[in-house]
């Protein structure tokens, strides 16, 4: 059989692209597109490393086939700077080191970024059930939960501010 | 190498799936996706149910709720009237997996992957829920404890979907409740799950009851007795101790490492007797 042919909007531009009818989301950005920040922690929708948004709700690319992307809207962790300057979730992993390795930062990112578009003040219980999908081995969690914690306060700031 | 479809009406859906014997419907692909790459499934086609119109959203239904079958799990948040209704319901479907994991899963594909834990299996067979099943043969109103037949195995036949999950209507002074035990606060398989569903008299008698279990059989379980044991009391708590004996009488678990038989039937109990009291709560605040 052959490849099948994916029309969707990555990260903003249309985009086309073929690909195998079994091949998953996650390989077909990360191969096909060039888009290698999602990454595959488990493939199995434990870990949470290769979480990307579908028409606005994040979901684990590892778990999605490619050919349903068709006329979908994809946002990855690629799509969360503007230009040169970091979203200030990214700016708060690094002031407070959030990471280590960094293999499970796009994914924790990505979902921390969507939460705090629909809440723009979780809880630290909150936070840490809306991150419960995604998995860390190296920073035991705090870290991550305090970057996000202050990212949210200075989002609030901003919002007051303009 | 594997076929994609993606149909558009249910009889283009059902042709396809009654075409190839190792074809698989494809809801949220959360567990399908997982069993094809371990290779435990080798499906020659898929077929994803969710661009037919019919299969995705909620709408009333004789005074209850016809759910589509390829609805996510979180999408059942955001009807209020649903949540309102029974919110046992749906706080199951939404114990599954992560946020990631419920923006993609349906209850349909929690049902027809037939696991003995599923989450809102037992919440489904509490509420009285019905699968609108479709086929070559045309369509059939299944109550939800019949789909299961085994671990990994359904007993719809070849070509047959389930297209939509039935909620009946609720009665006025009802409430619903599930529960679950797991090793873990989140992202863990249910070691014992216990859904209850009660309608009360504005007395506060029990005038209705339906008790399920998840993980201590095979397939999730309605315990007629449990509820027969609730049903004309007022609830106190010799009833709960009589509806406890009915569901510790009902368990047939297995043994593993993440829980005992004894493990679980004891916590079956407890688990069925918390669910009542929630779900007596709600009642009463409905009534
Ligand atoms: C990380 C992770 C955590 C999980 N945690 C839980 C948990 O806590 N509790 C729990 O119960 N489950 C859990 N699961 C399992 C899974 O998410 C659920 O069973 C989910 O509800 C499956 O729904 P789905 O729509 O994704 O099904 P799919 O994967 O699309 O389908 C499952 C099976 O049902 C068949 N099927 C799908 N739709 C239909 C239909 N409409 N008619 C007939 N057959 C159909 C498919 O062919 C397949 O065999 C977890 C999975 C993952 C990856
Ligand atoms: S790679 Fe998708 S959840 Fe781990
Ligand atoms: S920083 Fe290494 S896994 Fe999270």
């Amino acid at each position: 059989m052959s490849k099948i042919a994916v029309t969707a909007t990555i990260n903003g531009d249309e985009q086309e692209f073929l690909c195998e009818p079994g091949e998953s989301l996650l390989d077909a950005l990360r191969m096909r597109l060039n888009l290698t920040g999602s990454k595959e922690g488990c493939g199995s929708g434990d870990c949470g490393a290769c979480t990307v948004m579908m028409d606005g709700r994040m979901v684990c690319s590892c778990l999605v086939l490619a050919p349903e992307a068709e006329g979908k809207r994809i946002e990855t962790i690629e799509g969360v700077a503007e230009g040169s300057v970091l979203h200030p979730i990214q700016r708060k992993f690094l002031e407070m080191g959030g990471l280590q390795c960094g293999f499970c930062t796009p994914g924790f990112i990505v979902a921390a970024k969507a939460l705090l578009e629909r809440d723009p003040d979780p809880s630290e219980t909150e936070i840490r059930y809306w991150l419960a999908g995604n998995l860390c081995r190296c920073t035991g969690y705090d870290k991550i939960i305090r970057a996000v914690q202050e990212a949210a306060a200075e989002m609030r700031q901003e919002r007051v501010v303009s | 190498m594997i076929a994609f479809h993606s149909p558009q009406t249910l009889e283009d859906a059902s042709a396809l799936l009654a075409a190839e014997p190792s074809a698989r419907p494809l809801s949220g692909g959360t567990d399908l996706l997982v069993q094809m790459r371990s290779g435990r499934v080798e499906p020659a086609a898929i077929v994803d149910l969710k661009q037919i119109p019919s299969m995705r959203g909620i709408r009333a239904h004789d005074g209850g709720f016809a759910i589509g079958a390829a609805t996510p799990c979180t999408a059942l948040l955001d009807d209020a009237a649903l949540c309102a209704a029974w919110p046992g319901v749906v706080e199951a479907a939404n114990l599954i997996g992560s946020v990631q994991v419920r923006n993609r899963a349906t209850m349909a594909g929690n049902l027809c992957n037939a696991s003995p834990a599923a989450d809102s299996v037992p919440a489904l067979i509490a509420a009285d829920a019905r699968a609108l099943v479709v086929g070559p043969a045309g369509e059939r109103e299944v109550p939800i404890a019949d789909i299961p037949a085994a671990p990994g195995k359904t007993n719809l036949a070849q070509g047959e979907f389930v297209a939509e999950i039935r909620l009946p209507a609720k009665s006025a002074s009802g409430g619903d409740a599930y529960l679950r035990s797991i090793p873990r606060t989140e992202m863990d398989i249910a070691v014992v799950g216990a859904g209850v569903s009660l309608v009360l008299d504005s007395s506060g008698t029990c005038t209705a009851a339906r008790v399920a279990l998840g993980a201590v059989a095979p397939t999730a379980l309605l315990v007629e007795e449990a509820g027969a044991a609730l049903v004309g009391t007022g609830l106190d708590d010799a009833a709960l101790d009589r509806m406890a004996d009915a569901v510790r009488a009902a368990c047939n678990p297995i043994n593993d490492k993440r829980g005992t038989v004894e493990y679980r039937t004891a916590m079956a109990a407890i688990l069925a007797k918390r669910a009542t009291r929630i779900a007596q709560s709600r009642a009463g605040a409905n009534s």
